[in-house]
């Protein structure tokens, strides 16, 4: 990651425009318990509590607030901070932990096709997540295809259908009921067959306590392991931005049992700020490789961790 | 990963406990503890400082300070605020009006709407035999109402036919009408996920509000959420007249802090919870397991009423037996795997049943989970008889040979002998402190209702008096807070 300009090198303002809305609750409360600062000539550890809780509520989680808070209580000794010092601590602070983890998705297998796997829990945006990666890589120029991995919920598949036809690519079906690793076979197939260069598997949504349906994600991997034992080559965890500490054990679980190899976090778009990755990127150190900021194709975004940091203690420009 | 709500008010009740009194020190003391533990429960933050506020000034008093065993008072109190907070007894939905009765459900993207409408259309057919229609106004999402209109088949319920293109407001005035001449008694209306900062769908939604009328506007959230969880109930409530919450995904394994949340900032009750994704899967709300849940004290109702239905009498009665002479042998714990597989598995297990917190633990640590029971199980299966009444006698010829017969290792062989012999342990200590009626209560045994509870499976601190949450002494009666 680069330093300051970085935010605008992306190139796509509209992202960090609406980031930045996104987070503009944030960023009102932070600004607030940091403008108490200001007056002062050293850091209070009345105001310190209130940033910390600021923290909290943007669900960092206690623990991370409490090491970002302890962070600026050391700055104090040092001298004066004023209210850009604070803010440009907590930004370093947020942007250390998550810039080396910073990594879109590369399509690199070889042979083809580039298997990547989508997993998570109910509702958090896998199908949306994986026309919006297929969009992408369209854009790069790489043959996709797509495989309605999710035979449980109700018109999952017709829902990856639609988003198939939108965008011209082939989606490898069953019926309802039919079983995911055999599907997931037959896809791999068949993406073979047609010299696809990426395969997006969906699944159904899960909860990481069901140990059933856990396995059965460990079966998939086991029938595409098959075709190609380094596939599949990302297993992608899609994390919802408004979930709280749940998210942790959410990673544990899917990163042992599904091999979890990366991150995409939605629905950033709202005023939940997603806090948890930073805690989350402490604890596993999974890469990070796009946020989605809205449900239309082209809402999914690099993940610019000083621009999430800074969108955080609601820097401008 | 975080400390456990439990394993963090265990701590702060065993500073607490042996004392004569307690002062307002220490009853701080104990709620920044608990504001912790409601933080890393995702309870809200400005929900977290009302509740702690409430509850210290109901704990810092008088009658607390006087009272003989003031750690279980403040237990008792935390858990009374929180019950308090969170709301009288489930409350079913108005629909008894004049026909029409409509129901409109909003929410944020994916927290449940669609799979709900479909669940509370079943329960009001089949449980209060209404006629129901249910109209999916979802133009966003791709295949969404086609989605409505499976589950609608599914549920054995009908679904308003869809017209391609027609827009919300339009379909919702359409749905009225033929709700209204077909004579149904009952129109749901599934509506698109929106996010409460987008104003051109919050407008939308106000629309068809306003266009219908709604006798319960009910807002679906997911359990799972965190501390957006205020801004999610705050911006709704102001924009639509809400009746009432339902919360889904009560199924997984979050505190559900966002419970508590909701209730505070809508004001509005928590009519029904979602638990799983099949369409039976909706359960009214109970305010008292709630909070113990929130609080780690265990699920402990539903857990007597799972166990009532999955417990195999006889070897419950056989456990107890074995348990009052305090032998606690292989075939013991290849009963517990069972027992456990039964009730739901050792996820569920724990989270319901309090004081388990530490046996969870030991067992993790173990590395038993769901997917490994069935390795432990066949490790004691590859044991003789004579191996499973005494394990001290496996020595390493012995654990190879059952590692073979097995399909483990030995390693995994000495896993599972350290686990047992950790919760043999635990056994020996609570026959000396004399709960072994209680424990036997809870295997389905003769324990007589309202006998106490062990302290050793108990949270340590919250003492005999307070009963309920603890464990279930006997099965399935008494299981509540005395008040
Ligand atoms: N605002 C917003 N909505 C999103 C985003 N990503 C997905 N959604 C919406 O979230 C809802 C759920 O998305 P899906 O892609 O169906 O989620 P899923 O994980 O496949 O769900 P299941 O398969 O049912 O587990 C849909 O309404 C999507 O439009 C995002 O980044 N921002
Ligand atoms: N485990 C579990 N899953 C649930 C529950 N309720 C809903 N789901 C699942 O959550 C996912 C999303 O549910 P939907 O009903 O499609 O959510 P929605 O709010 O209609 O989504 P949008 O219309 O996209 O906003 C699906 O996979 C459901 O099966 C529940 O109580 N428990
Ligand atoms: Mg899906
Ligand atoms: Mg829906």
């Amino acid at each position: 990651m680069t330093e300051g300009g970085s935010t605008e090198v992306t190139g796509r303002g509209g992202f960090l425009a609406r980031l930045r809305a996104g987070l503009q609750r944030t960023s009102a409360k932070l600004s607030e318990s940091l403008t108490l600062l200001v007056g002062t000539r050293t850091l209070e550890p009345a105001d310190l509590d209130a940033l910390e809780e600021t923290l909290i509520a943007a669900d960092l989680g206690p623990a991370v607030a409490a090491r970002i808070t302890d962070r600026l209580r050391e700055a104090r000794v040092v001298g004066e901070v004023d209210l850009a010092g604070v803010k440009r601590i907590v930004v370093e602070e947020v942007t250390a932990i998550l810039a080396p983890l910073a990594r879109p998705l590369a399509v690199t297998a070889f042979p083809r096709p580039h298997v990547i796997l989508v997993v998570g829990v109910n509702g958090t945006g896998k199908t949306t997540t994986i026309a919006k990666l297929g969009h992408l890589f369209q854009e790069e120029d790489y043959e996709v295809m797509f495989a309605a991995g999710d035979t449980f919920r109700a018109a999952a598949v017709e829902q990856l259908k639609v988003w198939g036809e939108r965008l011209g690519v082939p989606v490898v079906a069953g019926a309802e009921g039919t079983d995911a690793a055999g599907l997931a076979y037959r896809a791999m197939e068949e993406a073979k067959a047609s010299g696809r260069d990426v395969l997006l598997v969906d699944t159904a949504g899960r909860l990481q306590n069901k140990a059933g349906l856990m396995d059965e994600l460990a079966k998939i991997r086991r029938v595409l392991a098959k075709q190609d034992p380094s596939a599949p080559h990302d297993v992608v965890l899609v994390l919802d931005a408004t979930t709280g500490q749940n998210a942790l054990s959410q990673i544990e679980v899917f990163r042992e049992v599904a091999g979890v190899t990366g991150i995409v976090m939605t629905k950033l778009d709202g005023t939940a700020r997603g806090g948890v990755l930073v805690a989350a990127a402490e604890t596993f150190g999974l890469p990070i490789h796009a946020v989605g900021v809205g449900e239309r194709l082209g809402d999914l975004r690099p993940f610019d961790p000083r621009a999430f940091a800074r969108a955080l203690v609601g820097e401008g420009a | 990963m975080f400390e456990s709500l439990s394993d963090r008010l265990n701590a702060v009740f065993d500073k607490l406990r042996g004392r004569g009194a307690l002062s307002e020190l220490e009853v701080r003391a104990a709620m920044r503890e608990v504001r912790i533990a409601l933080l890393e429960a995702d309870v809200a933050l400005p929900v977290v400082r009302s509740f702690i506020d409430r509850a210290t000034e109901r704990a810092v008093g008088a009658e607390v300070l006087k009272s003989v065993t003031p750690g279980q008072q403040v237990v008792k109190i935390v858990h009374d605020t929180l019950v308090e907070t969170l709301g009288a007894e489930a409350a079913d939905l108005a629909v008894d009006v004049p026909p029409p009765a409509i129901v409109m459900m909003v929410g944020l993207q994916g927290s449940g709407k669609t799979t709900t409408t479909a669940k509370l259309a079943k329960h009001l057919a089949e449980k209060r035999r209404k006629k129901v229609l249910m109209a999916s106004l979802d133009v966003n999402r791709p295949a969404a109402q086609q989605q409505l209109a499976i589950l609608g088949e599914q549920a054995k319920v009908a679904t308003l036919p869809i017209i391609p293109g027609q827009q919300p407001t339009d379909i919702a005035r359409r749905a009225r009408e033929a709700a209204r001449l077909q004579g149904f008694d009952v129109l749901l209306l599934d509506t698109a996920g929106r996010l409460h900062v987008d104003e051109q769908l919050m407008a939308e939604m106000e629309a068809v509000a306003a266009a219908t009328a709604p006798h319960e506007v009910l807002l679906v959230v997911d359990a799972l959420t965190g501390q957006d969880a205020v801004n999610v109930a705050a911006s709704f409530t102001g924009r639509v007249p809400l009746t009432g919450v339902i919360l889904t995904r009560m199924d997984g394994d979050a505190r559900g802090g966002a419970a508590l949340s909701m209730r505070e900032v809508t004001g509005k009750p928590i009519k029904f919870v979602g638990t799983g994704e099949k369409l039976d899967a909706l359960e009214p709300f109970h305010p008292e397991r709630a909070a113990g849940r929130i609080l780690g004290m265990g699920d402990v109702v539903s857990l007597v009423e799972r166990a009532a239905e999955t417990l195999d009498a006889a070897e419950a009665e056989r456990m107890a037996a074995k348990l009052a002479k305090g032998g606690f042998d292989m075939t013991d714990l290849l009963a517990q795997f069972r027992q456990m597989k039964r009730m739901g598995g050792l996820g569920v297990l724990a989270s319901l049943l309090p004081g388990l917190g530490k046996a969870q633990a030991a067992m993790k640590q173990a590395g038993v989970d769901d997917r490994t029971i069935g390795r432990m199980e066949a490790i004691i299966l590859s044991m003789t008889p004579k191996e499973r009444a005494r394990p001290e006698i496996l020595n390493a010829r012995r654990k190879i040979r059952i590692a073979k017969g097995s399909g483990t290792t030995v390693q995994e062989v000495n896993r599972l002998l350290k686990m047992h012999a950790d919760m043999a342990t635990a056994m020996k200590r609570l026959k000396k402190m004399g709960g072994m009626k209680a424990l036997a209560g809870l295997f389905g045994g003769g324990a007589e209702a309202g006998a106490a509870p062990p302290p050793g499976l108990l949270p340590p601190g919250l003492p005999p008096g307070l009963g309920g949450p603890g464990l279930p002494p006997g099965l399935p009666g008494n299981i509540r807070f005395k008040r």
